[in-house]
């Protein structure tokens, strides 16, 4: 395993001098030989150990593994909010070395801001960037419209279901038009029916909005259900044991859960985890 | 797009914003009759037991006494409240004024916070009603010592919560703000502040209860004026139900700038004080 998906590495790493107009699948986010290592009191804790990944532009990616095998940390590197102990990351073909405005980011909580209204929240990125306020506005509007929180521009995070908190924060992560949206757990906190059908929605806006997605999960199935492909992590310290290309056709279905293809998937991303 | 599932989920989230409701007039009435009716039997009981006791109004009137003293002093106590009443406010105001700004160099600066945090927690050792006569020796006898005890009194609350407040970003939002590479002022001004204010306004609750007894201190060390100083000069000429009438006054300035606090703050930070 490790040494078929090191050798995919290699082939795809060789892309990163062809010409992209020509090239079917453009890589958005190269991950190089990537190690991070944290000081902790009781020593030091490798929360990724060699990293080498490819992202494609616009595919939506999944990282799977057991807690504690360094997704959130991985999930850090690429907003560059910390440093990789040794290795490197493009953006684009550029050396990630500072948070960069191509990058959204949605949590496991919503943390929206208590004292704002749900539009002031969503537009917060914007804010800060300095972005032309009458733009993110008609923006932030039409991802509120889309995931069915139109109308609920000025109600106060307090007042919203945890639901609705989260596709708040979704927006929020959307709004400076980011071509990478990076989730980690972002449906973790919420109940199984909520999270599916925000799963679904997360797709229909992915299909409006086409963009980069890594998308954070332990729940083997919504990995499955919702990506491309589905890097599969084994635990400390955090290696890629294998990223497994998702054969289902899309637009995705809730009852392909129950065809072959998921069930094989499922199988053997199961079976890679649990092996330690 | 048109997803019936998710539009009729979206309704029934709206619906679970409402709590199971108990009527709020019921719990008004309840929180304001009840201790309402303690109170007047507790003076009933007392009014009946210094009649019964023939207990001297020198040594502890009875509550009708001490309303007689309300109606012959109204207009000195109205004069001493306001004297008092100015010193608190200000020296409050004046702890707000220094105290929020050092709470925010505090919290940006781990140099200050190594220096000044112990030399706060040792300012606030320091028993306040020992402070008071030297004031008084340094600056004399007018309104300022008074107002600098209350100022010492209140600082402490205020400075540890703004800097509590300040730390309180959740580490999520803070991640998601430096990820927009958001400038320190705009941190502040989007963030920390409006994190701190629920948090501030804890500390202004307690200062401003600590605030009234600061102004007291100050008085009973030296002053003409202010309630303290009634009440000190009143029991000493054994006017009890006027001692006491100043009492009362002092209570009920004490709760009603409590509750003003509060109000304010149900207006500056209305997300945290919803119930
Ligand atoms: N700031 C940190 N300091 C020390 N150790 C950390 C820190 N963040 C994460 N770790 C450790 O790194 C490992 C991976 O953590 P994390 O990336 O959060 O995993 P996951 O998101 O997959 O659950 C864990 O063992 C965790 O304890
Ligand atoms: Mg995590």
């Amino acid at each position: 395993m490790l040494a078929s998906s090191s050798l995919e590495v290699v082939t795809t790493a060789g892309s990163i001098d062809r010409p992209k107009a020509g090239a079917r699948a453009v890589t958005k986010i190269q991950i190089f030989d990537l190690y991070k290592t944290y000081a902790t009191r009781t020593g030091r804790t490798t929360a990724l150990q060699k990293v080498d990944l490819d992202i494609r532009e616009n595919e939506f990616i999944a990282l799977v593994g057991p807690s504690g095998c360094g997704k959130s940390t991985l999930l850090k590197l690429i907003t560059a909010l910390i440093k990789p102990s040794r290795g490197k990351i493009l953006l684009g073909g550029t050396l990630l070395d500072k948070p960069s405005r191509e990058v959204g980011i949605v949590f496991q909580q919503p943390v929206l801001m208590p004292w704002r209204g749900v539009l002031d929240n969503v537009l917060l990125p914007a804010e800060i960037l300095g972005l032309d306020m009458t733009e993110a506005k008609a923006r932030a509007r039409e991802l509120l419209e889309l995931v069915g929180l139109g109308g609920f521009e000025d109600r106060y995070p307090g007042e919203l279901s945890g639901g609705m908190q989260q596709r708040a924060a979704i927006c929020r992560g959307l709004v400076h038009n980011p071509s990478v949206l990076l989730m980690d757990e972002p449906f973790a906190a919420l109940d199984a029916m909520t999270r599916e059908d925000l799963g679904f929605e997360l797709l229909r806006i992915w299909e409006r909005h086409r963009k980069t997605v890594v998308f954070v999960t332990h729940n083997i199935s919504e990995a499955i259900l919702l990506s491309d492909r589905v890097v599969a992590m084994s635990p400390r310290p955090g290696r890629i044991e294998k990223v497994i290309d998702i054969v289902l056709p899309r637009p995705r279905t809730l009852d392909m859960q129950f065809s072959p293809e998921f069930k094989a998937h499922s199988d053997e991303i199961r079976a890679l985890i649990r092996r330690t | 797009m048109t997803d019936p599932s998710s539009a009729s989920l979206s309704s029934a989230e709206t619906d679970d914003g409402a709590e199971a409701w108990v009527d709020p007039e019921r719990v008004s009435l309840k929180n304001v009759l009840l201790p309402l009716l303690t109170f007047s039997v507790l003076l009933l009981i007392w009014e009946a037991a210094v009649w019964q006791a023939r207990i001297p109004a020198w040594l502890l009137p009875a509550p009708t006494v001490i309303g007689e003293a309300f109606a012959d002093w109204w207009r000195e106590l109205l004069t001493h409240s306001l004297v008092t009443l100015y010193e608190t406010l200000a020296g409050f105001a004046l702890s707000i004024a220094l105290g929020v700004p050092l709470a925010v160099a505090v919290v940006y600066s781990p140099v200050l916070q190594k220096t000044i945090y112990p030399i706060l927690l040792a300012l606030q050792s320091v028993p306040k009603v020992a402070i008071a006569p030297l004031l008084a020796l340094w600056i004399g006898f007018g309104a300022m010592p008074k107002i600098i005890v209350v100022f010492l009194v209140c600082f402490f609350p205020i400075v540890v919560s703004t800097a509590t407040g300040l730390t309180a970003v959740p580490p999520a939002l803070m991640d998601l703000i430096r990820s927009l590479s958001a400038s320190p002022y705009q941190t502040f001004v989007k963030a920390r502040f409006p994190t701190a204010m629920p948090h501030i306004f804890v500390g202004l609750k307690i200062a401003i209860t600590f605030a009234v007894i600061g102004a007291v201190i100050g008085e009973f060390v030296g002053s003409e004026s202010g309630l303290g100083y009634l009440i000190l000069v009143s029991s000493s000429q054994s006017r009890t139900p006027l001692a006491f009438a100043a009492l009362v006054v002092l209570t009920l300035m004490s709760i009603v700038l409590y509750y003003a606090v509060e109000y304010i703050e149900r207006l500056m930070v209305p997300w945290a004080t919803k119930t």
